[in-house]
């Protein structure tokens, strides 16, 4: 080294939206790379469900799981909370964890917060970059679902809305992943553990995944307990979009949950991210 | 006659506090340090460590929020314009810091793209640095897979991507070995010498020593001293420092030697006497000698030849690494 000389940069133009293009392109090629493991990651939990619940029950014991004889298949109720539910798993899980690295392990985020965009749109990049994987495994889990299934119980599924189901998948993923990047910037390693045994699992299991909302009807507590999830609001907008046929809660009422609570949550995770890396 | 070379980095009375949490006080981790890095220097923060050097580095490198005073580094202000700093310098922190969701190689390409390289001038750059610097071979490697020397140069590249006017290096030999130390310094000297502006903090003297053109010594958060190791040396006294220590008081008649020639100081603590000496010949026996003479034993004795240490050693009178 010492004997060479150093060459000179060639000219760079670093503006802030090309920065930020760069650093989408690499959260791009790490998810090329690491594309087999996720996909088979995202499909594994919807792939059993879906075996279990509309393949091996339906033929071990006629449909006892099924909405009962004329009513909707139990697949059919399933693929939008199975749908909105892998939504947000995995946007949740794709900036938590590299989060939990940066912010810990190496103290790397130091690093990351010298690329040149001030630091709150570095946040709003982890937002996005999330939903973005939010969104894909949505999207794996719908041939899953729309392909395992018994004889006669194939969801019944067809888009009745396509501008709700956009939004609602887009939106949905954001909601996630600001929602991520706020408990990452909060919780400490060890606490990571807990957010999965005490947040993650109830909100899956009581997000309207595998009934609708309207059907609580008859538990009316839980009916409004549910309401904190926002799991809820993404598989009742789905139902809405995909399932119209099921009972679904106003649009009006989702939209808002999921529109505001995503402008609500990024606004707080941007503000607790800048904090914890701008000391 | 040429122009004042211009600042890369100044600073006027630069202070951070951490407010007290919880039953943690207050931290003043720098307490007002006033710096001013020509363009082409190679400059040194030395002091032990939590002296306030990363803090300072952090403040400088828009990362840590000074809560007085004010800095600047490339003529640009860190708290009123942290994005413009940003893409006028490169940082090598102390820990590992590569990105480890790619190549070794793949990281000096991306942050080229960062810093607005194109995709094929960035990966043109990469293959440049890599080769200048003996990493080509690494460049599929994991980054935490390749040994610690040969992840510091690809930190050390990944910083000089975008051609920055100021290098930023935290304690970058820490936890190295003798050899990849020696090697590194090298290839600091290499940039230096293609007119790099660099600034370092370590906390080993001969690092300083044998690397900066200018040296602070900073400790508690304050600045103690700065110019070059020469003036350094010269400001302290140049002295030898002669430390022993005895089993018992040390015996009465060694007060007398500070009245001689040569011998700048004498200072005694319970059983220990250092002698500051410009002309060390002798002293050391004399000492053990006197000190037989009275019935006392010698315990242990050093004799440090002037150098940053000894600098350290005379500025605060303490051991440097107490």
């Amino acid at each position: 080294m010492s004997s060479q000389v150093l060459p000179p940069p060639p000219p760079a133009r670093a503006t802030v939206p090309r920065t930020f293009a760069a650093m989408m392109a690499r959260e791009a090629r790490v998810m090329r790379k690491n594309f087999l493991s996720t996909f088979l990651r995202v499909l594994v939990q919807p792939v059993m469900f879906v075996f279990v619940f509309a393949y091996v029950l339906p033929k071990l014991g006629g449909g006892a799981m099924a909405g009962g004889p004329g009513g909707p298949t139990f697949s059919t109720i399933l693929l939008p909370g199975l749908v909105g539910s892998s939504i947000i798993m995995q946007a949740m899980m794709a900036v938590i964890f590299p989060l939990m690295m940066e912010l810990n392990w190496q103290k790397s985020i130091t690093d990351r917060a010298l690329a040149p965009v001030p630091v709150p749109l570095l946040a709003v990049q982890k937002i996005i970059a999330a939903a973005l994987q939010g969104l894909i495994g949505g999207l794996l889990v719908f041939p899953a679902v729309l392909f395992i299934h018994a004889d006669g119980q194939a969801p019944s599924v067809h888009v009745g809305n396509w501008p709700v189901l956009i939004v609602v998948m887009v939106a949905g993923s954001l909601l996630s992943a600001a929602g991520g990047l706020l408990l990452g910037t909060l919780l400490n390693p060890q606490k990571v553990q807990m957010l999965f045994a005490l947040v993650l699992l109830p909100m899956t299991m009581l997000g309207c995944v595998y009934y609708p909302w309207s059907a609580l009807a008859d538990i009316r507590w839980l009916q409004i307990l549910s309401l904190v999830n926002p799991l809820v609001y993404v598989s009742e907008g789905l139902r809405t979009a995909l399932t119209p046929g099921i009972d679904h809660m106003p649009v009006w009422a989702f939209l808002l949950a999921i529109v505001g609570g995503t402008v609500v949550l990024s606004w707080a995770a941007t503000r607790t991210f800048t904090k914890r890396v701008l000391t | 006659m040429s122009a004042p070379p211009e600042s890369a980095v100044s600073t006027t009375d630069l202070k951070k506090t951490y407010p007290a949490a919880g039953p943690r006080p207050a931290v003043h981790a720098v307490r007002g340090i006033d710096l001013d890095v020509p363009k082409g220097e190679f400059f040194g923060l030395l002091g032990p460590n939590g002296a306030g050097k990363s803090t300072t580095i952090g403040m400088l490198t828009t990362l840590v929020v000074p809560t007085g005073g004010s800095a600047r580094v490339c003529g640009l202000d860190v708290v009123r314009q942290p994005v413009e700093i940003k893409r006028r310098i490169g940082v090598v922190s102390q820990n590992n810091t590569l990105d480890s969701d790619l190549t070794a190689g793949e990281n000096l390409e991306f942050r080229g793209r960062f810093f607005g390289l194109g995709a094929r001038d960035a990966r043109r750059r990469a293959d440049e640095l890599m080769e200048l610097f003996g990493l080509t071979e690494q460049r599929g490697g994991n980054p935490f897979e390749i040994s610690g020397g040969q992840a510091k140069r690809f930190m050390i590249c990944r910083a000089l991507m975008h051609g920055p006017e100021v290098l930023f290096l935290d304690e970058p030999t820490a936890g190295l070995d003798p050899q990849t130390r020696t090697n590194l310094w090298e290839v600091l000297r290499g940039l230096q010498e293609s007119g790099q502006t660099i600034v370092l903090t370590t906390h080993y003297m001969e690092e300083a020593e044998a690397l900066c053109e200018k040296v602070a010594v900073v400790d508690h958060g304050k600045i103690l001293a700065s110019g070059t190791v020469d003036e350094l040396k010269g400001a302290a006294g140049a002295d030898t420092v002669i430390t022993v220590t005895y089993d018992a008081p040390p015996p009465r008649e060694i007060k007398a030697l500070a009245d001689r020639d040569g011998i700048s100081k004498v200072e005694i603590h319970d059983g220990q006497v250092r002698v500051f000496a410009a002309e060390a010949e002798g002293i050391l026996g004399e000492l053990v000698a006197v000190g037989a003479a009275a019935g006392v034993g010698v315990t242990d004795a050093t004799q440090l030849r002037p150098s940053l240490e000894t600098v350290f050693l005379t500025i605060t009178g303490r051991d440097y690494r107490e």
